[in-house]
């Protein structure tokens, strides 16, 4: 029943001895102790485990780990790099785009896929994108700002 | 505040604390000046009753600590769910105390730690327990200032504290810090009388923007919250739930789940439930065990409940009332009779309820997502038969409560499954027990008879409020014949509400603003009047006025007759303390009911405003989160079963329904700070209710405003 599954894993390649059918979130969360990608529902609705797949926003709640044998994993605990936030990250930060935060890693994945899709999204596109993540603080209209000045940011680092 | 005296080293001798006793506390935190509760001062402090009293533990945890390195922390019962109190209280501490706002901790929600609280609701942490916790910073400040006075040989009233520096106004190079005050020493002060504090106007850090000092955890992913802890050897459980409310189990057949490699099955009178270590694996579990169930029909669900509620065994109270409805009757020139009705709301927190429970020893130790840690201690030492010191409850950070997560049962169950089981258990619930098990924001009907003379001059208000709750029912306007009362569940008779109801951000006050603001507005325009000027003729309240006529300025509002089919609504209310007013503008689809909301814009008056970037980010929260409840959220249900019970099916705001939201604080400088997580989102049913009418002339009398109800009402005109 079990398997090696290797993949890369926030940019480490990772290889692992487990029930393939295991659904990512739990794996990430259980196996690997990377609990900022979060259950929300269970069945893809929330948003809020949320991970990127070969840059891809993926709801890891409903995928199971045998569909990332061979790709690439970035979790929101990846983003940063070597102490320094994401743009994503910082903008919410900046734009205090967040409440609770339970939703926010999902909503920092998401908005990153966005954004390596479509540098520079019109803010129909941006609430498009982020349609399907919900947050219950209502921090919707700070996340869209974020999401705004994230794209300045990523553009003016090209 | 009363000025009882006690003996605390008396007490301390012959009471145990809620959880560790003040020596061992002492003990644990090492050096530094201490300033701590009275069980009684508590009792005071929160307004507590006799009631509560009987069951008050007898407190002797720090309010607050300076260390010996200086930094400051603050011990609170209250929780962080969100709302922004870990920065505002923080801002308020730095400011009483004279220390850097990045010097100073907040340890929240850990009842071994904290002073004892009743819970984090009702907007209270800043208007209740701010005060105190600044008396307690003002009671340490005092003490390190005589301390400097005696070190520095100085007079009290010629020292001066600027970030932590006692320093002597004559000789400011002669000072001393409160790190070096406090090194080594041990000194536990009581907080018995209440010191004078700080005049907010001197503050350095009050009234300043804060963004959340949490926000860089939370983005990183670094912020845990229950479900994120891990203890060696812990096991996940999953509980076996009945169908609906009301389902008792019979039987149950549990030995195809056994089968599962690792699994445990608990089984201890009505709690049946799995465990393993692998969260998937009691998943898989679960849904193996076969049961059934006797069921106990109840013939009520979402069409029929409010029929239900008016036919009820029910009793009233009288909540407010002067004058004379009859002298109201004969004065009125046009009387004008409506039945609003409000459904059952869930919270849907994005995190569901958690909790993590270990064993060790005879020490009962809970982690969980709770708006009340101490309720839960309290509630699971009476479950368990645990003496109360021997249960603690520590909170991390909560991923939303709105009200949700003021009830313990998910702390309990996995108290429970601990126990039993002798392992660490977490408990997570799914989606559909979040929603099964939610305790729902009520349904209610409201019935108002108002009347009015030929000037528009209000003259009658009969108000009667079904199973709704009385929260947010105060009449605001200047009415001289009023008479409100609220029905309720007669003694002994049977359940009216099918499953439990609770709290939902700003209980009631969102079904009875609704009520009362759209009433209004069918007077104004019964009345030929403008809203807004048919509001402001019949308010007497300053601050009520003093918020329309600067939400008015800011919307660019200009005067018009309704319906004008500008689609401009216009809505208030109280609420915390606070005082709100809102104006809308939608569009509405004639041929498919559905509403656009394209502005909003909120005025607020909440006294001395804290941090004016957490206060507008929790207005804009309400705004947005007042959509649900406006357009799309009903629980639907067939007596105890709950049929929604995922977010296709029960939706809440999204980003495509966000409109332009513009937020105004009137700052009240001169005034003590009030209630600021949930005024805003009160008048949001009634001010999109109203626009709707303005922009169509189709009254709304029901919510969620769903476009079925929009054309329906545009049928009937």
């Amino acid at each position: 029943m079990e398997k090696f599954i290797r993949f890369h894993l926030n940019g480490k390649l990772t290889e692992v001895l487990i029930d393939p059918n295991l659904t990512l979130l739990w794996v990430l969360r259980n196996h690997f102790g990377l609990t900022g990608t979060k259950y929300g529902c269970g069945i893809g609705f929330c948003g809020s485990c949320t991970v990127l797949i070969d840059q891809e926003p993926v709801r890891s709640c409903t995928l199971a780990l045998s569909e990332v044998e061979g790709k690439s994993v970035v979790t929101i605990e990846g983003l940063a790099k070597e102490g320094k936030l994401h743009p994503v990250q910082k903008a919410f930060v900046e734009h205090d785009a967040l409440q609770c935060g339970f939703c926010t890693p999902g909503m920092i994945m998401n908005a990153t896929g966005l954004l390596l899709k479509n540098p520079s999204p019109t803010t129909q596109e941006i609430k498009a994108g982020m349609e399907d993540n919900l947050c219950r603080c209502g921090a919707h209209i700070r996340i869209i700002e974020a999401v705004q000045t994230a794209a300045k940011e990523m553009e003016g680092e090209k | 505040m009363k000025t009882r005296k006690t003996n605390p080293e008396k007490l301390i001798q012959t009471t145990e604390g809620s959880g560790m006793k003040r020596r061992n506390f002492v003990q644990l935190l090492g050096g530094g000046l201490f300033v701590f509760f009275n069980s009684w001062t508590i009792l005071d402090l929160f307004g507590g009753t006799p009631e509560q009293g009987r069951r008050l533990p007898k407190d002797y945890n720090a309010f607050l600590r300076i260390a010996e390195d200086g930094t400051v922390t603050c011990y609170t019962g209250k929780i962080e769910m969100g709302q922004g109190i870990i920065t505002s209280l923080a801002q308020m501490m730095a400011d009483e105390l004279n220390v850097p706002f990045e010097r100073v901790k907040m340890v929240l929600g850990d009842t071994d730690l904290c002073p004892w609280d009743q819970g984090t609701w009702g907007s209270l942490s800043t208007r209740a327990f701010g005060p105190n916790m600044r008396a307690a910073a003002a009671e340490a400040r005092g003490v390190l200032l005589s301390l400097a006075s005696e070190k520095l040989g100085v007079p009290v009233m010629q020292l001066e504290v600027k970030d932590g520096i006692i320093s002597d106004t004559k000789n400011p190079s002669h000072s001393v810090s409160y790190a070096k005050l406090t090194k080594g020493k041990k000194i536990e002060k009581f907080l018995e009388v209440k010191p004078a504090v700080e005049d907010f106007t001197k503050f350095t850090y009050v009234g300043k923007s804060y963004n959340h000092a949490d926000a860089i955890l939370k983005v990183t992913g670094e912020a845990k919250y229950t479900g994120d802890l891990k203890l060696p050897g812990m096991v996940f459980a999953r509980i076996l739930r009945p169908p609906s409310h009301g389902a008792k189990l019979k039987s149950v057949d549990y030995s195809a789940a056994e089968k599962t490699t690792g699994i445990q099955v608990i089984h201890d009178g009505d709690l049946v439930a799995v465990l393993h270590q692998d969260r998937e694996r009691a998943d898989q579990a679960i849904v193996k065990i076969e049961a059934e169930y006797s069921f106990n029909e109840i013939p009520v669900n979402d069409k029929t409940i409010f029929e239900w509620m008016l036919k009820a065994d029910s009793s009233s109270n009288e909540i407010r009332s002067s004058g004379n409805l009859e002298t109201g009757i004969k004065l009125s020139e046009k009387i004008i009779e409506s039945e609003f009705l409000d459904p059952y709301l869930a919270h849907t927190a994005i995190e569901t309820h958690s909790a993590l429970a270990q064993l060790e020893g005879d020490k009962m130790t809970v982690w969980a997502s709770t708006q009340s840690p101490f309720g839960l201690q309290e509630a699971i030492a009476e479950e368990l038969g645990f003496k109360l010191e021997k249960v603690r409850v520590i909170t991390p950070f909560v991923g939303g409560g709105f009200g949700g997560k003021g009830a313990a049962q998910q702390g309990i169950e996995a108290a429970r499954l601990a126990k039993l089981s002798g392992k660490p258990v977490m408990l997570v619930w799914t989606r559909d027990e979040e929603f099964f098990y939610d305790m729902f924001h009520p349904a209610g009907v409201i019935k108002i008879k108002s009347g009015m003379d030929k000037n528009g001059v209000i003259k009658l208000w009969d108000y009667d409020v079904y199973y709704g709750g009385t929260r947010g029912s105060e009449t605001i306007y200047d009415i001289p014949n009023v008479k409100a009362s609220h029905y309720r569940q007669n003694k002994n008779a049977p359940a009216v509400h099918p499953f439990g109801t609770g709290a939902w951000r700003a209980p009631n006050a969102n079904s009875n603003t609704f009520a009362r603001e759209v009433q209004i507005d069918i007077m104004a325009s019964a009345a030929g009047i403008d809203p807004l000027e048919f509001r402001l003729k019949n308010l007497k309240d300053e601050k009520m006025i003093a918020c329309l006529k600067a939400v008015a300025d800011k919307f660019g509002y200009v005067a018009g007759k309704l319906p004008s089919g500008r689609g401009i609504g216009i809505a208030c209310g109280t609420d915390a303390g606070t005082w709100v007013a809102h104006m809308a503008e939608v569009k509405v689809d004639k041929s498919t009911g559905k509403v656009e909301v394209v502005r909003i814009v909120c005025a607020q008056d909440m006294g001395l405003c804290v941090n004016p970037e957490g206060a507008t980010i929790q207005m804009e929260g309400c705004i947005t989160m007042g959509l649900g409840y406006t357009f799309t959220e009903e629980l639907l249900f067939e007596g105890g079963n709950i049929k929604n019970r995922s977010f296709d099916t029960y939706e809440i705001p999204k980003f495509s329904w966000l409109p332009k939201i513009e937020t105004l604080i009137l700052d009240r400088k001169d005034q003590a700070p009030q209630g600021g997580g949930e005024p805003a989102i009160i008048a949001v049913g009634a001010v999109i209710a109203n626009a709707i009418f303005d922009a169509t002339g189709a009254r709304l009398y029901r919510m969620p405003m769903t476009p079925e109800r929009v054309l329906e009402a545009l049928r009937k005109g």
